[in-house]
């Protein structure tokens, strides 16, 4: 499995696994903030980005993700001032310059993102600004690696680690995980021959019967990580449970702003929100996949969900199982 | 300790959700010359405008009067910001029609000019557009022959938005769209990829590069002209705007129901261009440009149309990137740089809004 959304995209990019040897299947990992961002905190975003009288500044790809039912695109053309921003602290520039304003920064992603974002809360704190916070949804690449491996339906037998998370953290949280599980973790960049090199480090470590953390991505990634930017991580945050979407609630999973930063919790400032309707959840696409139940046993199969309308990957592609069934077999 | 959720119950269930696709409300993306642009078109436009020439769904429309082919196109622009490295939205609004002409293998014969201007715009700036699109007009010897004014609410508006329109005479006697694409077809493109959209973006977020990247906004019709003198049998030419290489590539395979082929290896980018797009998360074949085009034509004649292209400082940089085949038709593949071929698929939405 490769964890990060980033060697995902090579892969696909690039075609890699048309290169391997079939014996090797590679299993895309939940290292992609767009994929594990909980359908609950996209409601709140959109709560908040819907508000008079705020900015919600927000990386780009956030903005097509659906919550419930609608996505941050559909509130900006609503009337809500929504901003992509490439940093947090253009999002900062933005509080600055508009004092009379609330300019909330959708912190999302996994360790690279949060020190920056941890910089900007710090950066606010400092000057002062009241106008600035941020809607945390930060999460951590190791619980959810334990998660994988510890679900009874795991069929991972090696990791391709994060590089650009490994940058940050460095390499030994992942000692205990190798260690407990018995599984190769092997830190990885992103081009094409990283990837490559990653699997066939992991490869020999299969064949050898041997489990370590190793370094590919040595180029980049040091051993000890980069400790200021930690230190800004733990200066501002504090370890959370987080719910991820598709690997549910995660005890010790995420990062939360620490009792001295609540002041910048957009959660906190915007809060309470609306409950959180529970129709997004109907889609049961991962039973689909593994055959555990069939199209017709969905609820929402042929009704709410239809290639025109789908809520769940088997209904989008041609070839998903969903939409053959819509196709060929309703009645 | 981990606490499973309900979701770990059964198993693990990691997949991207699915972008929403029904909109009720016009997004950006519906502007963005992708995939919304396309369901946008097809959806409201199509249906109730249906005619011949629309439906050859080309750059412009040909038709005949008084025994002449005229060609006939318009295109409006809200670039933002107006002004940025290596021209401003007056230079967009005459090239950009007259290539859209010219991509119907056609000299312009005249040009119109439609300003909406927001109440405050100093006069300065209006001038110095208006200066812009005489010159650029001159340079390719076409008039701007009627134009309008109009004036919205200071707020309301955002500066300058400018619409031309152009007729041009079809200066060839067969028609240039994708209809004509035959298998085996060489792709041509005229240069670098991606110049303009990085220009407007790094202005816009204040990017800076060693050297200024500029856009690449410049008329074609002179190097088509060219090509189009000496004979050859030019099938299709498209200029690469919106959604950039991909989205004419696929909106061609789609038209003509043939299959495209191309090698990434060998698509012109230039190392700057890359490292920005690499650096802001884009991809480079989808980034809009507003002086390049594809040519396809018979193979055999591929050599010679680069060799007349390269003569001409618009197709300085011409260089055959893929052929043209019917294996799978509408789809447009790519080879990559280690070898594997992937489908290059349309682009959703947009990369950039507000680029022309």
């Amino acid at each position: 499995m490769e964890i990060c959304g980033g060697q995902t995209h090579s892969i696909v990019r690039f075609g890699l696994e048309e290169l391997l040897p079939k014996e090797i299947s590679l299993v895309h990992g939940p290292g992609c903030p767009v994929c594990v961002t909980p359908v609950e905190i996209l409601d709140e975003a959109m709560e908040i980005a819907a508000r008079p009288g705020v900015v919600f500044c927000s990386f780009g790809d956030m903005l097509r993700v659906p919550g419930t039912d609608q996505d941050l695109f559909s509130v900006k053309s609503m009337g809500g001032d929504v901003r992509i921003v490439y940093s947090p602290m253009d999002a900062l520039q933005v509080a600055r310059e508009n004092t009379e304003k609330e300019i909330v920064f959708f912190a999302v992603g996994f360790e690279t993102t949060a020190p920056a974002n941890a910089m900007a809360v710090y950066q606010a704190h400092r000057e002062g600004l009241k106008n600035f916070s941020i809607l945390v949804s930060h999460v951590l690449v190791p619980p959810a690696m334990e998660a994988i491996l510890s679900s009874a339906t795991n069929r991972v037998q090696g990791f391709l680690a994060a590089g650009h998370v490994c940058s940050i953290m460095g390499l030994d949280e992942y000692r205990p995980l190798a260690l407990r599980y018995k599984v190769p973790i092997v830190v990885t960049g992103f081009e094409p021959v990283d990837i490559l090199e990653g699997l066939l480090l992991c490869v020999k470590q299969l064949e050898a019967g041997r489990f370590a953390v190793e370094n590919q991505y040595a180029r980049v990634v040091r051993t000890e990580g980069n400790p200021p930017a930690r230190h800004m991580i733990t200066e501002v945050f504090e370890v959370v449970s987080r719910k991820w979407r598709g690997l549910g609630e995660i005890s010790r999973s995420g990062l939360g702003l620490n009792p001295t930063y609540y002041a910048y919790d957009a959660e906190k400032k915007f809060g309470p929100f609306l409950p959180h309707a529970a129709h997004g959840q109907e889609c049961i696409s991962g039973e689909i996949l593994t055959g555990v139940k069939k199209p017709r046993q969905c609820p929402a199969f042929g009704g709410k969900c239809t290639p025109e309308h789908p809520l769940g990957a088997p209904m989008v592609s041609g070839e998903g199982a969903c939409a053959a069934y819509y196709r060929y077999q309703r009645g | 300790m981990i606490v499973r959720g309900e979701a770990m119950e059964n198993e693990i269930n990691l997949q991207c959700p699915v972008p929403i696709q029904g909109h009720d409300r016009i997004q950006m993306g519906h502007g963005g010359g992708g995939k919304l642009s396309q369901q946008l078109i097809e959806s409201i436009f199509v249906p109730l405008f249906s005619n011949a020439a629309l439906l050859a769904r080309h750059d412009g429309a040909v038709f005949e009067a008084g025994g002449q082919r005229i060609a006939f196109s318009t295109d409006s622009y809200v670039v933002r910001p107006l002004f940025f490295p290596g021209g401003n939205i007056g230079d967009l609004a005459v090239n950009g029609t007259v290539n859209d002409l010219a991509m119907c293998g056609a000299r312009p014969l005249a040009l119109s000019a439609g300003f909406i201007i927001e109440e405050g715009f100093p006069m300065e700036s209006l001038k110095k557009v208006a200066e812009t699109m005489s010159a650029a007009a001159s340079r390719v010897g076409v008039p701007i022959v009627t134009g309008d004014t109009k004036v919205v609410d200071k707020g309301k508006g955002d500066g300058l938005y400018i619409n031309t329109a152009g007729i041009g005479i079809v200066e060839c006697g067969f028609t240039v769209d994708p209809s004509r694409m035959r298998e085996g077809d060489s792709v041509i493109v005229s240069g670098d990829l991606g110049r303009h959209g990085v220009a407007i973006l790094a202005v816009r977020e204040g990017l800076q590069f060693e050297t200024v990247i500029q856009t690449d906004c410049q008329p074609l019709w002179g190097v088509v002209q060219s090509l189009l003198k000496a004979g050859l049998e030019i099938h299709c030419l498209r200029d690469l705007t919106r959604g950039g290489l991909t989205a004419a590539l696929n909106e061609t395979a789609q038209t003509s129901g043939l299959s495209i082929h191309v090698e990434e290896a060998k698509i012109p980018l230039r190392e700057d261009v890359k490292g920005a797009c690499e650096m802001l998360g884009l991809d480079p074949l989808g980034v809009a440009n507003e002086g390049r085009f594809i040519l396809f034509l018979p193979a055999h004649q591929a050599e010679k149309a680069m060799e007349i292209m390269r003569r001409d400082s618009a197709g300085a940089g011409a260089t055959m990137i893929g052929r043209v085949g019917k294996e799978r038709p509408g789809l447009v593949t790519i080879q990559s740089l280690v070898g594997v071929e992937r489908i290059l698929d349309m682009p959703s939405g947009e990369q950039l809004p507000r680029i022309c």
